[in-house]
């Protein structure tokens, strides 16, 4: 083998690929929010709405679940456009992701709804509580608590999904690890370092959600 | 629009494109189903190894958890890349498809190794106690009592992930792999639409993964009811 | 020689002192019954004794010979002469009752399978279970489970057997089938440490009883004197609540 590492060609380029992860964390975030906004209406639909509407949100979540979201992105920036869409790649990623995340977080929120205790609720009521006060004292914290660890779980998968952004030619942190590799071509130094910072960012993001969860909603999470 | 796609169908859904689809859907399957076979011994090695407590030992336990917690955080496409350029770079000729596999193994090994580490410690403490007070080795109470315990536990999540990544296969198509989503590329590279081939190979992921997802459903219902481990 | 000696033995999870200097000499023959309140270590001393808890301080000695846990060697060799039968989940769910009292003779210690066969059914006969040999541990009661934990116990032809509450999880009128097992080896001679509630059974049986608080040894003596006469405040205040019903 006539290939030595030479990490101090690739070095300088830290802050570079810094800079993709932060566009990999922004991506990850908007795509989870967009997801969570979706999630929150289809589980909604899934658990008290009419029957059409529900097999509406079930060929949605199918859909989406059972098919990769590479592909889903191929066909959002390529396909469209074959009706008049024009995405850009940041926007085809984006709504891609948002998506797919969407598709995920309904399940994960129906599964909390479902978890919503009757006995619970009947005590709520009988001490007087009205609906809406059922709701935010008692089904609310309980739903959230159940619905955190889940939910943060996702979050920390898209960070990694981000990377398939890089097919398209979105900079975020494999986006840039491709350019440098175009440059200097050692791949090696390149890709290993992004491995690590894809691993740095993801344990600080799962240590910044451990700790979220364990103030905010009283919800004991592991770290490693 | 829909004009121009029923009229390129009859071109598009040819016999030979087709049979080039279903190779390429079952090598979609092979590159998950390989990399997890693989992948799930590997993984009851790191499983076993994390579980072992002599101080002889203890550099080979933190290679084990580094390696685990790692490969699980690392993107599939960033693994593939560096598994690519290894390979290329060291000279060794090997086919796409390993290449493929061997990246998939890396990721499944430290999930799986996960998940049954997860269903070995779930075999109540007290028969593992017993085992140890009757002098059993670990690997011996391993073989026994834990495992033929812990595969029911281990098995459902253990499918899933395999299905699972079926889906995450898509990405061995950047470096060439001949699977569904580099069959779709190439079938528009073609000239055909990016809707009818796209469109496609979505359908031909959705009829592989629905089934299987279903599959794993009934098995997990299965093994939960028949909780006498007989082994 | 006493049989087994344990001299200030101590043990700790983590910063939690679990046991705290336990002096007790046990002879060949001798039935020891350990009482105490919850947490007082009763059930931590016997799984010290075989080695499922990290030593601390104090020693073990059996047949004269000190007994060091950290040594792989010997910690086979203490396990091969001590036998524990913990409260519940003793039996490998996976493998039928014969299985179970057959497979460390055959699979670890290596012996002749049809010579351990042929032992270990009279010994499930002498439990009473000779005609569930092939059955599996979720088809019996606990009762039964708990007898053929006793039978795979003896078949490791054990100098000393220590009983971990072996009744506590019990349905009551499961629990006699067990004691009356138990009674037929203290009648073969075997050494014993029970660690049990059964207040009557433990007078009954043990010929020195020892009760136990805070991890350590407060009071040893012959049945009669601890549960009618104990000289410690801590030792009478336990037995006039036990006894109270």
């Amino acid at each position: 083998m006539n290939y030595t590492l030479q990490f101090g060609q690739v070095l300088p380029y830290l802050g570079y690929l810094v800079g993709g992860a932060l566009l990999s964390l922004q991506i990850a975030f908007l795509a989870f929010c967009g997801g969570l906004v979706i999630g929150t209406g289809g589980a909604a639909i899934r658990v008290f709405g009419p029957w059409p509407l529900r097999r509406l949100v079930d060929v949605y979540v199918g859909f989406f679940v059972n098919t990769p979201q590479l592909v889903q992105i191929y066909f959002l920036y390529f396909a469209l456009p074959d009706a008049g869409v024009l995405l850009s790649s940041y926007q085809a990623v984006l709504i891609g992701m948002t998506l797919n995340a969407g598709a995920y977080l309904t399940e994960i929120q129906r599964a909390g709804f479902l978890s919503r205790r009757q006995t619970e609720m009947e005590a709520a009521e009988v001490l007087g509580f009205s609906r809406w006060q059922q709701i935010r004292h008692v089904i609310l914290p309980h739903i959230a608590r159940v619905l955190f660890p889940p939910l943060a779980n996702q979050y920390i998968l898209m960070t990694l999904g981000t990377s398939m952004a890089a097919v398209f030619g979105v900079e975020e942190l494999t986006g840039r690890a491709f350019n440098i590799n175009a440059q200097t071509f050692r791949s090696i130094e390149i890709f290993s370092l992004t491995a690590v910072l894809y691993v740095a960012i993801t344990f600080a993001a799962t240590i910044i959600l451990a700790l979220l969860g364990r103030f905010a909603f009283r919800v004991k999470m592991r770290i490693v | 629009m829909w004009d121009h796609l029923v009229a390129e169908a009859p071109r598009f859904f040819t016999y030979w494109n087709l049979r080039f689809f279903v190779l390429a859907g079952l090598t979609t399957v092979a590159l998950s189903f390989t990399g997890c076979i693989l992948g799930g011994i590997a993984g009851l090695a790191l499983g076993t190894v994390r579980l072992t407590r002599s101080k002889p030992l203890s550099p080979v336990r933190v290679i084990a958890i580094l390696y685990t917690e790692i490969f699980r955080r690392v993107p599939f496409l960033v693994t593939l890349m560096l598994v690519f350029f290894a390979f290329q770079l060291s000279g060794v000729e090997l086919p796409l498809f390993a290449i493929g596999a061997i990246s998939v193994f890396l990721i499944a090994s430290a999930f799986l190794a996960e998940i049954i580490r997860g269903g070995m410690l779930a075999v109540h403490r007290n028969q593992w106690d017993a085992a140890e007070t009757m002098n059993f080795t670990l690997i011996q109470a391993l073989r026994h009592v834990v495992l033929p315990q812990a595969w029911r536990i281990i098995l459902p999540p253990a499918f899933g992930f395999f299905v699972l990544f079926i889906k995450d296969t898509a990405l061995a198509s950047q470096i060439g792999v001949v699977e569904l989503t580099y069959a779709g590329k190439v079938l528009n590279n073609r000239g055909f639409s990016a809707t009818l081939s796209f469109g496609t190979i979505l359908v031909f992921y959705f009829i592989i993964s629905y089934p299987l997802t279903r599959l794993g459903a009934y098995l997990e219902a299965r093994l939960a009811s028949t909780r006498n481990p007989r082994a | 020689m006493h049989q087994l000696e344990i001299r200030g033995l101590k043990a700790a999870y983590g910063n939690l002192t679990v046991l705290d200097g336990i002096t007790l000499a046990v002879e060949r023959g001798e039935i020891i019954g350990l009482i105490g309140p919850s947490g007082s270590g009763k059930s931590t001393l016997l799984r010290a004794l075989v080695g499922l808890l990290p030593p601390g301080d104090g020693e073990v000695v059996l047949d004269g010979k000190p007994v060091f846990y950290r040594n792989s060697g010997q910690l086979r060799q203490v396990r091969d002469r001590l036998a524990i039968v913990f409260q519940q989940f003793n039996l490998f769910q996976n493998m039928t009752v014969l299985e179970n009292v057959t497979i460390t003779p055959v699979k670890i210690k290596g012996r002749p399978r049809a010579a351990v066969e042929a032992e270990a059914k009279d010994l499930l006969a002498k439990v009473g279970l000779a005609n569930k040999l092939a059955a599996y541990p979720d088809e019996l009661s606990g009762g039964q489970q708990q007898r053929v934990a006793i039978a795979r116990a003896l078949a490791l032809k054990p100098d000393i057997l220590l009983l971990d509450e072996v009744t506590a999880s019990l349905d009551p009128e499961l629990v006699s089938e067990v004691l009356d097992t138990i009674r037929l080896l203290a009648a073969d001679g075997m050494t014993m440490l029970i660690v049990s509630h059964e207040m009557g059974f433990i007078r009954e049986l043990s010929s020195r009883v020892v009760f136990m608080a805070g991890g350590k040894v407060v009071e040893i003596g012959a049945p009669k004197q601890i549960f009618d006469a104990p000289r410690e405040v801590r030792t009478r205040e336990f037995v006039s609540k036990i006894l109270r019903h």
